[in-house]
Protein backbone atom coordinates (compact mmCIF):
# COMPACT_ATOMS: atom_id res chain seq x y z
CA UNK A 1 0.00 0.00 0.00
CA UNK A 2 0.94 3.66 -0.49
CA UNK A 3 2.68 5.45 2.46
CA UNK A 4 0.24 7.51 4.50
CA UNK A 5 2.58 8.60 7.38
CA UNK A 6 3.01 12.24 6.23
CA UNK A 7 -1.00 12.63 5.06
CA UNK A 8 -2.67 15.36 6.06
CA UNK A 9 -6.54 16.81 6.10
CA UNK A 10 -7.56 20.26 5.64
CA UNK A 11 -10.51 20.93 8.09
CA UNK A 12 -13.04 20.48 5.39
CA UNK A 13 -11.89 16.92 5.28
CA UNK A 14 -11.62 16.68 8.55
CA UNK A 15 -15.44 17.44 8.98
CA UNK A 16 -16.10 15.34 6.31
CA UNK A 17 -14.58 12.23 7.71
CA UNK A 18 -15.60 12.81 11.13
CA UNK A 19 -18.02 9.25 11.38
CA UNK A 20 -15.26 7.32 10.01
CA UNK A 21 -12.40 8.95 12.50
CA UNK A 22 -13.98 8.27 15.39
CA UNK A 23 -14.79 4.32 15.27
CA UNK A 24 -12.24 3.43 17.86
CA UNK A 25 -11.13 0.60 15.31
CA UNK A 26 -10.58 3.12 12.20
CA UNK A 27 -9.44 5.78 14.01
CA UNK A 28 -7.19 8.84 11.46
CA UNK A 29 -4.57 6.67 10.65
CA UNK A 30 -7.27 4.18 8.61
CA UNK A 31 -8.52 7.43 6.85
CA UNK A 32 -5.05 8.61 5.98
CA UNK A 33 -4.51 5.20 4.56
CA UNK A 34 -7.28 5.63 2.02
CA UNK A 35 -6.11 9.25 1.52
CA UNK A 36 -3.16 7.89 0.50
CA UNK A 37 -4.60 4.88 -1.18
CA UNK A 38 -5.08 4.02 -5.45
CA UNK A 39 -7.15 2.10 -6.65
CA UNK A 40 -8.15 1.30 -9.59
CA UNK A 41 -12.04 0.09 -10.74
CA UNK A 42 -12.47 -1.97 -13.60
CA UNK A 43 -15.84 -1.60 -14.97
CA UNK A 44 -18.02 1.48 -14.13
CA UNK A 45 -21.61 -0.41 -14.65
CA UNK A 46 -23.66 -2.19 -12.08
CA UNK A 47 -20.95 -3.55 -9.85
CA UNK A 48 -18.36 -0.60 -10.42
CA UNK A 49 -21.50 2.07 -9.77
CA UNK A 50 -21.84 1.35 -5.80
CA UNK A 51 -18.36 1.00 -5.47
CA UNK A 52 -16.92 3.87 -7.18
CA UNK A 53 -19.76 6.47 -5.12
CA UNK A 54 -18.88 4.37 -1.46
CA UNK A 55 -15.02 4.55 -2.17
CA UNK A 56 -15.07 8.14 -3.51
CA UNK A 57 -17.19 9.26 -0.79
CA UNK A 58 -14.90 7.58 1.72
CA UNK A 59 -12.13 9.27 0.59
CA UNK A 60 -9.76 6.87 -1.67
CA UNK A 61 -7.17 9.51 -2.45
CA UNK A 62 -6.94 8.54 -6.22
CA UNK A 63 -9.38 6.52 -7.61
CA UNK A 64 -8.79 5.26 -11.64
CA UNK A 65 -11.63 3.68 -14.05
CA UNK A 66 -11.48 1.82 -16.67
CA UNK A 67 -14.37 1.80 -19.19
CA UNK A 68 -15.04 2.22 -22.74
CA UNK A 69 -18.13 2.07 -22.72
CA UNK A 70 -21.02 4.90 -23.43
CA UNK A 71 -24.09 5.84 -20.86
CA UNK A 72 -27.00 3.73 -22.38
CA UNK A 73 -30.61 3.76 -21.23
CA UNK A 74 -30.36 0.54 -20.16
CA UNK A 75 -27.91 1.02 -18.13
CA UNK A 76 -30.21 3.09 -15.68
CA UNK A 77 -32.25 0.60 -14.09
CA UNK A 78 -29.06 -0.25 -11.85
CA UNK A 79 -26.09 2.18 -12.84
CA UNK A 80 -26.60 3.97 -10.18
CA UNK A 81 -23.54 6.49 -11.18
CA UNK A 82 -25.51 8.25 -14.34
CA UNK A 83 -28.39 9.45 -14.70
CA UNK A 84 -30.72 10.36 -17.54
CA UNK A 85 -28.59 13.64 -18.58
CA UNK A 86 -25.21 11.37 -19.29
CA UNK A 87 -27.09 8.78 -21.65
CA UNK A 88 -24.98 9.17 -24.95
CA UNK A 89 -22.13 10.43 -23.19
CA UNK A 90 -18.41 8.28 -22.37
CA UNK A 91 -19.13 6.03 -19.10
CA UNK A 92 -15.81 7.77 -17.15
CA UNK A 93 -16.32 10.70 -17.50
CA UNK A 94 -19.97 10.76 -16.83
CA UNK A 95 -18.74 8.87 -13.61
CA UNK A 96 -16.17 11.32 -13.00
CA UNK A 97 -18.18 14.35 -13.04
CA UNK A 98 -20.87 12.54 -10.71
CA UNK A 99 -18.11 11.52 -8.64
CA UNK A 100 -15.61 14.67 -8.22
CA UNK A 101 -19.38 16.59 -7.19
CA UNK A 102 -19.61 13.97 -4.45
CA UNK A 103 -15.93 14.67 -3.20
CA UNK A 104 -13.80 17.18 -4.51
CA UNK A 105 -10.95 16.20 -2.79
CA UNK A 106 -9.81 13.33 -4.18
CA UNK A 107 -8.19 12.78 -7.51
CA UNK A 108 -10.10 10.65 -10.18
CA UNK A 109 -7.76 9.04 -13.62
CA UNK A 110 -9.63 8.15 -15.91
CA UNK A 111 -9.12 5.35 -18.78
CA UNK A 112 -11.20 5.58 -21.87
CA UNK A 113 -10.14 2.38 -23.09
CA UNK A 114 -10.69 -1.21 -23.25
CA UNK A 115 -8.87 -3.67 -20.51
CA UNK A 116 -6.49 -5.87 -22.88
CA UNK A 117 -3.15 -8.18 -22.80
CA UNK A 118 -1.47 -5.04 -23.83
CA UNK A 119 -1.96 -1.97 -21.68
CA UNK A 120 -3.25 -4.16 -18.54
CA UNK A 121 0.10 -4.42 -16.77
CA UNK A 122 0.72 -0.79 -17.64
CA UNK A 123 -2.39 0.66 -15.89
CA UNK A 124 -2.58 -1.55 -13.20
CA UNK A 125 0.94 -1.20 -11.98
CA UNK A 126 0.34 2.14 -10.44
CA UNK A 127 -2.38 1.11 -8.27
CA UNK A 128 -2.28 -0.22 -5.00
CA UNK A 129 -5.17 -2.75 -6.16
CA UNK A 130 -7.97 -3.14 -8.58
CA UNK A 131 -11.51 -4.39 -7.65
CA UNK A 132 -12.73 -6.01 -10.85
CA UNK A 133 -16.60 -5.36 -11.96
CA UNK A 134 -16.21 -6.34 -15.40
CA UNK A 135 -19.16 -8.41 -16.91
CA UNK A 136 -17.06 -11.51 -19.18
CA UNK A 137 -14.76 -13.98 -18.55
CA UNK A 138 -11.71 -12.97 -20.64
CA UNK A 139 -11.74 -9.93 -18.62
CA UNK A 140 -12.27 -11.39 -15.25
CA UNK A 141 -9.31 -13.69 -16.01
CA UNK A 142 -6.94 -10.81 -17.71
CA UNK A 143 -7.70 -9.03 -14.26
CA UNK A 144 -6.64 -11.84 -12.21
CA UNK A 145 -3.70 -13.06 -14.01
CA UNK A 146 -2.34 -9.18 -14.43
CA UNK A 147 -3.04 -8.91 -10.42
CA UNK A 148 -1.09 -11.74 -9.63
CA UNK A 149 1.71 -10.93 -11.96
CA UNK A 150 1.77 -7.67 -10.28
CA UNK A 151 1.34 -9.16 -6.75
CA UNK A 152 -1.38 -6.89 -6.09
CA UNK A 153 -4.97 -7.64 -4.54
CA UNK A 154 -8.10 -8.00 -6.71
CA UNK A 155 -11.60 -7.45 -5.20
CA UNK A 156 -13.55 -9.36 -6.92
CA UNK A 157 -17.22 -9.52 -7.43
CA UNK A 158 -19.74 -10.97 -9.87
CA UNK A 159 -23.67 -11.32 -10.61
CA UNK A 160 -25.80 -12.79 -12.68
CA UNK A 161 -29.71 -12.53 -12.89
CA UNK A 162 -30.68 -13.06 -8.34
CA UNK A 163 -26.94 -14.04 -7.39
CA UNK A 164 -24.03 -12.52 -6.20
CA UNK A 165 -20.36 -13.73 -5.22
CA UNK A 166 -17.53 -11.47 -3.49
CA UNK A 167 -13.72 -12.50 -2.95
CA UNK A 168 -10.25 -11.03 -2.29
CA UNK A 169 -8.18 -12.53 -4.60
CA UNK A 170 -4.36 -12.64 -4.20
CA UNK A 171 -3.85 -10.68 -1.27
CA UNK A 172 -0.72 -10.95 0.85
CA UNK A 173 -1.10 -11.29 4.63
CA UNK A 174 0.97 -9.81 7.25
CA UNK A 175 3.45 -13.26 6.93
CA UNK A 176 3.64 -12.95 3.22
CA UNK A 177 1.32 -15.55 3.11
CA UNK A 178 -0.61 -15.13 -0.31
CA UNK A 179 -4.65 -16.11 -0.86
CA UNK A 180 -6.03 -17.78 -3.22
CA UNK A 181 -6.62 -15.80 -6.66
CA UNK A 182 -9.53 -16.69 -9.28
CA UNK A 183 -7.89 -19.74 -11.53
CA UNK A 184 -7.26 -21.26 -7.87
CA UNK A 185 -11.36 -21.11 -7.72
CA UNK A 186 -12.00 -21.49 -11.72
CA UNK A 187 -8.99 -22.92 -13.04
CA UNK A 188 -11.26 -22.67 -17.06
CA UNK A 189 -13.83 -20.64 -18.11
CA UNK A 190 -16.98 -22.15 -19.27
CA UNK A 191 -17.10 -22.43 -23.12
CA UNK A 192 -19.03 -19.98 -24.76
CA UNK A 193 -22.51 -20.65 -25.58
CA UNK A 194 -22.99 -22.63 -22.45
CA UNK A 195 -23.69 -19.62 -19.93
CA UNK A 196 -26.24 -17.39 -20.70
CA UNK A 197 -25.06 -14.25 -21.74
CA UNK A 198 -25.87 -10.72 -20.35
CA UNK A 199 -28.42 -9.91 -23.20
CA UNK A 200 -30.16 -13.57 -22.37
CA UNK A 201 -29.88 -14.02 -18.58
CA UNK A 202 -30.50 -10.32 -17.24
CA UNK A 203 -30.36 -8.68 -13.53
CA UNK A 204 -32.00 -7.51 -10.83
CA UNK A 205 -31.18 -4.24 -10.79
CA UNK A 206 -30.56 -3.84 -6.95
CA UNK A 207 -28.27 -6.77 -6.53
CA UNK A 208 -25.25 -5.06 -8.12
CA UNK A 209 -25.88 -2.24 -5.33
CA UNK A 210 -25.39 -4.58 -2.62
CA UNK A 211 -22.44 -6.90 -4.16
CA UNK A 212 -20.88 -3.41 -5.42
CA UNK A 213 -21.18 -2.37 -2.01
CA UNK A 214 -19.57 -5.34 -0.43
CA UNK A 215 -16.78 -4.78 -2.95
CA UNK A 216 -16.07 -1.50 -1.77
CA UNK A 217 -16.45 -2.22 1.98
CA UNK A 218 -13.28 -4.86 1.09
CA UNK A 219 -11.48 -2.68 -0.92
CA UNK A 220 -11.76 -0.14 1.99
CA UNK A 221 -10.65 -3.46 4.37
CA UNK A 222 -7.62 -4.08 2.98
CA UNK A 223 -6.27 -0.40 2.43
CA UNK A 224 -6.70 0.00 5.74
CA UNK A 225 -6.23 -3.42 7.67
CA UNK A 226 -9.09 -3.06 9.56
CA UNK A 227 -10.75 -6.21 10.02
CA UNK A 228 -10.51 -10.03 8.19
CA UNK A 229 -10.73 -9.39 4.76
CA UNK A 230 -12.29 -12.16 2.74
CA UNK A 231 -9.48 -14.12 1.38
CA UNK A 232 -9.48 -17.70 1.55
CA UNK A 233 -13.28 -17.58 1.51
CA UNK A 234 -15.94 -16.79 -1.06
CA UNK A 235 -19.10 -15.37 -0.16
CA UNK A 236 -22.35 -16.09 -2.29
CA UNK A 237 -25.37 -14.28 -1.65
CA UNK A 238 -28.85 -15.55 -3.53
CA UNK A 239 -31.34 -12.41 -3.54
CA UNK A 240 -34.09 -14.83 -4.41
CA UNK A 241 -34.15 -16.90 -1.07
CA UNK A 242 -32.30 -14.20 0.97
CA UNK A 243 -29.50 -16.84 1.75
CA UNK A 244 -25.91 -15.91 2.14
CA UNK A 245 -22.77 -18.69 1.99
CA UNK A 246 -19.05 -18.41 3.06
CA UNK A 247 -17.02 -21.17 1.73
CA UNK A 248 -13.38 -22.03 2.52
CA UNK A 249 -11.10 -21.72 -0.68
CA UNK A 250 -7.49 -22.59 -1.33
CA UNK A 251 -4.62 -22.34 -3.28
CA UNK A 252 -3.78 -25.33 -5.59
CA UNK A 253 -0.46 -26.52 -6.58
CA UNK A 254 -2.01 -26.61 -10.57
CA UNK A 255 -2.40 -22.68 -10.17
CA UNK A 256 -0.91 -21.91 -13.67
CA UNK A 257 0.08 -18.66 -12.42
CA UNK A 258 1.61 -19.04 -8.98
CA UNK A 259 0.91 -23.26 -8.42
CA UNK A 260 4.00 -25.35 -8.27
CA UNK A 261 5.25 -25.23 -11.35
CA UNK A 262 3.72 -22.00 -12.56
CA UNK A 263 3.36 -21.95 -16.95
CA UNK A 264 1.92 -18.37 -17.25
CA UNK A 265 4.73 -15.71 -16.86
CA UNK A 266 3.11 -13.45 -19.04
CA UNK A 267 -0.45 -11.92 -19.86
CA UNK A 268 -2.08 -14.00 -23.07
CA UNK A 269 -5.25 -13.90 -25.42
CA UNK A 270 -7.75 -13.83 -23.23
CA UNK A 271 -10.56 -14.19 -26.05
CA UNK A 272 -8.40 -17.55 -27.13
CA UNK A 273 -8.49 -18.82 -23.89
CA UNK A 274 -11.83 -18.36 -22.94
CA UNK A 275 -12.53 -19.90 -26.52
CA UNK A 276 -14.07 -17.10 -28.17
CA UNK A 277 -12.04 -17.08 -31.15
CA UNK A 278 -12.92 -20.90 -31.90
CA UNK A 279 -14.28 -20.74 -35.98
CA UNK A 280 -18.06 -20.99 -35.95
CA UNK A 281 -19.61 -22.08 -38.94
CA UNK A 282 -20.79 -18.93 -40.83
CA UNK A 283 -24.89 -18.26 -40.96
CA UNK A 284 -26.29 -16.85 -43.31
CA UNK A 285 -27.52 -13.05 -42.60
CA UNK A 286 -30.29 -10.76 -43.76
CA UNK A 287 -29.76 -7.21 -43.22
CA UNK A 288 -32.80 -5.20 -41.73
CA UNK A 289 -33.01 -3.35 -44.76
CA UNK A 290 -33.27 -6.17 -46.71
CA UNK A 291 -36.14 -7.52 -45.12
CA UNK A 292 -38.11 -5.20 -44.82
CA UNK A 293 -37.61 -4.82 -48.56
CA UNK A 294 -38.43 -8.40 -49.18
CA UNK A 295 -42.39 -7.46 -46.01
CA UNK A 296 -42.56 -4.57 -48.89
CA UNK A 297 -42.50 -6.56 -51.68
CA UNK A 298 -44.57 -9.21 -50.39
CA UNK A 299 -42.02 -12.07 -51.09
CA UNK A 300 -42.75 -15.72 -49.81
CA UNK A 301 -40.84 -16.21 -46.08
CA UNK A 302 -41.36 -17.63 -42.88
CA UNK A 303 -40.12 -15.35 -39.75
CA UNK A 304 -39.39 -16.85 -36.80
CA UNK A 305 -38.66 -15.47 -33.07
CA UNK A 306 -36.03 -17.22 -30.63
CA UNK A 307 -36.46 -14.43 -27.96
CA UNK A 308 -38.68 -15.94 -24.77
CA UNK A 309 -42.43 -15.43 -24.21
CA UNK A 310 -41.55 -12.05 -21.91
CA UNK A 311 -39.33 -10.48 -24.71
CA UNK A 312 -41.44 -11.18 -27.32
CA UNK A 313 -44.66 -9.93 -25.40
CA UNK A 314 -42.65 -6.58 -25.11
CA UNK A 315 -42.07 -5.93 -28.10
CA UNK A 316 -42.38 -7.96 -31.71
CA UNK A 317 -42.08 -7.71 -35.05
CA UNK A 318 -45.31 -10.35 -35.75
CA UNK A 319 -42.69 -13.48 -36.21
CA UNK A 320 -43.56 -16.81 -35.14
CA UNK A 321 -42.28 -17.10 -31.68
CA UNK A 322 -39.61 -20.55 -31.09
CA UNK A 323 -37.78 -19.46 -28.28
CA UNK A 324 -34.09 -20.74 -28.49
CA UNK A 325 -34.59 -23.52 -25.82
CA UNK A 326 -37.26 -25.79 -27.69
CA UNK A 327 -36.17 -25.29 -31.68
CA UNK A 328 -35.14 -28.91 -32.16
CA UNK A 329 -38.61 -30.03 -30.54
CA UNK A 330 -40.35 -27.44 -33.15
CA UNK A 331 -37.99 -28.09 -35.53
CA UNK A 332 -40.68 -29.16 -38.27
CA UNK A 333 -42.24 -25.95 -37.65
CA UNK A 334 -39.66 -24.49 -39.85
CA UNK A 335 -40.61 -24.07 -43.32
CA UNK A 336 -38.18 -26.24 -45.68
CA UNK A 337 -40.16 -25.11 -48.60
CA UNK A 338 -39.96 -21.07 -48.51
CA UNK A 339 -36.90 -18.54 -46.64
CA UNK A 340 -36.88 -18.47 -43.28
CA UNK A 341 -35.82 -15.16 -41.66
CA UNK A 342 -34.84 -16.23 -37.82
CA UNK A 343 -34.08 -13.41 -35.12
CA UNK A 344 -33.56 -12.84 -31.48
CA UNK A 345 -32.57 -9.54 -29.40
CA UNK A 346 -29.33 -9.00 -31.39
CA UNK A 347 -28.56 -11.83 -33.84
CA UNK A 348 -26.57 -14.02 -31.19
CA UNK A 349 -29.41 -16.77 -30.08
CA UNK A 350 -30.60 -17.08 -33.84
CA UNK A 351 -27.17 -17.74 -34.74
CA UNK A 352 -27.05 -21.05 -32.43
CA UNK A 353 -30.81 -21.68 -33.68
CA UNK A 354 -29.89 -21.69 -37.03
CA UNK A 355 -26.21 -24.03 -36.48
CA UNK A 356 -28.49 -26.16 -34.26
CA UNK A 357 -31.46 -26.28 -37.26
CA UNK A 358 -28.55 -26.98 -40.10
CA UNK A 359 -26.64 -29.00 -38.18
CA UNK A 360 -29.10 -31.50 -36.77
CA UNK A 361 -31.97 -30.98 -39.35
CA UNK A 362 -30.03 -29.99 -42.87
CA UNK A 363 -31.98 -26.97 -43.17
CA UNK A 364 -30.27 -24.69 -46.21
CA UNK A 365 -32.87 -22.35 -46.42
CA UNK A 366 -32.10 -20.26 -42.95
CA UNK A 367 -31.20 -16.84 -42.36
CA UNK A 368 -30.20 -14.49 -39.36
CA UNK A 369 -31.77 -11.25 -38.82
CA UNK A 370 -28.60 -9.09 -38.63
CA UNK A 371 -28.49 -6.83 -35.40
CA UNK A 372 -31.79 -9.04 -34.12
CA UNK A 373 -35.10 -7.14 -33.67
CA UNK A 374 -32.85 -4.15 -31.91
CA UNK A 375 -31.43 -3.61 -35.31
CA UNK A 376 -34.57 -4.24 -37.22
CA UNK A 377 -36.57 -1.40 -35.11
CA UNK A 378 -33.07 1.14 -35.49
CA UNK A 379 -32.95 0.70 -39.11
CA UNK A 380 -36.76 -0.10 -40.01
CA UNK A 381 -39.54 0.29 -36.98
CA UNK A 382 -38.18 3.30 -34.59
CA UNK A 383 -41.21 3.75 -33.29
CA UNK A 384 -41.53 0.37 -31.52
CA UNK A 385 -39.70 0.14 -28.01
CA UNK A 386 -36.19 -1.08 -27.62
CA UNK A 387 -35.30 -3.23 -24.39
CA UNK B 1 -31.12 -37.66 2.15
CA UNK B 2 -28.69 -34.70 1.44
CA UNK B 3 -29.70 -31.51 0.31
CA UNK B 4 -28.43 -29.93 -2.52
CA UNK B 5 -28.51 -26.32 -3.13
CA UNK B 6 -28.91 -25.28 -6.63
CA UNK B 7 -28.16 -21.95 -8.26
CA UNK B 8 -29.81 -19.87 -9.66
CA UNK B 9 -28.58 -19.93 -13.48
CA UNK B 10 -29.32 -23.60 -13.51
CA UNK B 11 -32.63 -23.93 -11.76
CA UNK B 12 -34.20 -23.54 -15.09
CA UNK B 13 -32.78 -27.06 -15.81
CA UNK B 14 -34.52 -28.47 -12.12
CA UNK B 15 -38.23 -27.03 -12.34
CA UNK B 16 -36.92 -23.98 -10.74
CA UNK B 17 -36.19 -26.22 -7.65
CA UNK B 18 -33.44 -24.11 -5.46
CA UNK B 19 -33.06 -27.01 -2.88
CA UNK B 20 -33.55 -30.92 -3.92
CA UNK B 21 -33.35 -34.00 -1.41
CA UNK B 22 -30.64 -36.28 -2.77
CA UNK B 23 -29.69 -39.96 -1.69
CA UNK B 24 -26.71 -40.85 -2.47
CA UNK B 25 -23.44 -41.81 -0.35
CA UNK B 26 -20.79 -39.85 -2.13
CA UNK B 27 -20.57 -36.52 -4.02
CA UNK B 28 -19.96 -38.77 -7.64
CA UNK B 29 -23.19 -40.67 -6.43
CA UNK B 30 -25.44 -37.21 -5.87
CA UNK B 31 -24.21 -35.84 -9.19
CA UNK B 32 -24.85 -38.69 -11.15
CA UNK B 33 -28.75 -38.79 -9.19
CA UNK B 34 -28.79 -35.19 -9.84
CA UNK B 35 -28.34 -35.88 -13.57
CA UNK B 36 -30.75 -38.91 -13.79
CA UNK B 37 -33.29 -37.10 -12.14
CA UNK B 38 -32.66 -33.81 -14.65
CA UNK B 39 -30.95 -34.62 -17.65
CA UNK B 40 -30.65 -31.01 -19.08
CA UNK B 41 -28.38 -30.46 -15.86
CA UNK B 42 -25.72 -33.09 -16.96
CA UNK B 43 -24.14 -30.87 -19.78
CA UNK B 44 -23.35 -28.08 -17.26
CA UNK B 45 -22.00 -30.29 -14.44
CA UNK B 46 -20.34 -32.83 -16.29
CA UNK B 47 -18.01 -32.84 -19.18
CA UNK B 48 -17.22 -35.58 -22.08
CA UNK B 49 -15.32 -37.80 -19.66
CA UNK B 50 -17.98 -37.87 -16.77
CA UNK B 51 -15.81 -35.44 -15.03
CA UNK B 52 -17.16 -32.72 -12.50
CA UNK B 53 -16.43 -29.36 -15.03
CA UNK B 54 -13.27 -26.98 -14.01
CA UNK B 55 -15.71 -24.26 -13.88
CA UNK B 56 -18.21 -26.29 -11.27
CA UNK B 57 -17.30 -25.95 -7.92
CA UNK B 58 -19.13 -28.29 -5.59
CA UNK B 59 -18.55 -27.69 -1.63
CA UNK B 60 -19.88 -30.00 1.07
CA UNK B 61 -20.84 -27.56 3.73
CA UNK B 62 -18.78 -24.65 3.67
CA UNK B 63 -15.65 -26.83 1.93
CA UNK B 64 -14.51 -27.17 -1.35
CA UNK B 65 -14.77 -30.79 -2.50
CA UNK B 66 -10.85 -30.60 -4.16
CA UNK B 67 -10.05 -29.65 -0.53
CA UNK B 68 -11.52 -33.29 0.82
CA UNK B 69 -11.89 -36.38 -0.92
CA UNK B 70 -13.18 -34.85 -4.52
CA UNK B 71 -16.05 -36.71 -6.14
CA UNK B 72 -15.86 -39.62 -3.28
CA UNK B 73 -16.11 -36.90 -0.45
CA UNK B 74 -18.69 -38.78 1.91
CA UNK B 75 -22.48 -37.60 2.14
CA UNK B 76 -24.36 -37.44 5.41
CA UNK B 77 -28.05 -37.20 5.65
CA UNK B 78 -27.49 -34.09 7.04
CA UNK B 79 -24.91 -32.71 4.43
CA UNK B 80 -25.71 -29.76 2.52
CA UNK B 81 -23.89 -29.80 -0.86
CA UNK B 82 -23.83 -26.18 -2.74
CA UNK B 83 -23.11 -25.93 -6.58
CA UNK B 84 -21.73 -23.07 -7.81
CA UNK B 85 -20.54 -22.16 -11.02
CA UNK B 86 -18.73 -19.21 -12.02
CA UNK B 87 -20.61 -16.40 -13.14
CA UNK B 88 -19.11 -13.40 -14.88
CA UNK B 89 -21.34 -10.64 -14.72
CA UNK B 90 -20.91 -6.74 -13.47
CA UNK B 91 -23.16 -5.89 -16.32
CA UNK B 92 -21.33 -2.58 -17.36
Amino acid sequence: MSNHSNITFSKEELARYNRHIIIPEFGLEAQQKLKAAKVLIVGSGGLGSPALLYLAAAGVGTIGIVDFDVVDDSNLQRQILFGVEAVGTPKVEAAKARLQALNPHIHIILHNTQLTSKNALDILKDYDLVADGTDNFPTRYLVNDAAVLLGKPNIYASIFQFEGQVSVFNYTNKDGVVGPNYRDLYPTPPPPGLVPSCAEGGVLGVLPGIIGSLQALEVIKVITGVGEPLVGRFYMFDALNFESRTFNISRREDNPLNGKNPTITALIDYEQFCGMKAVEKPVKEISARDLYDWQVKGEAFQLVDVREQDEYDFVNIGAELIPLGTVAANADKFSRDVKVVVHCKMGGRSAKAIRELEEKFGFTNLYNLKGGILGYIDEVRPELSKY
Amino acid sequence: MATVIIPTPLRKFTNNTARLDIKADTIENTVHELTLNFPDLKKHLLDDKGQIRSFVNIFVGNDDIRDLQQGKTPVQTDTVISIVPAIAGGFA
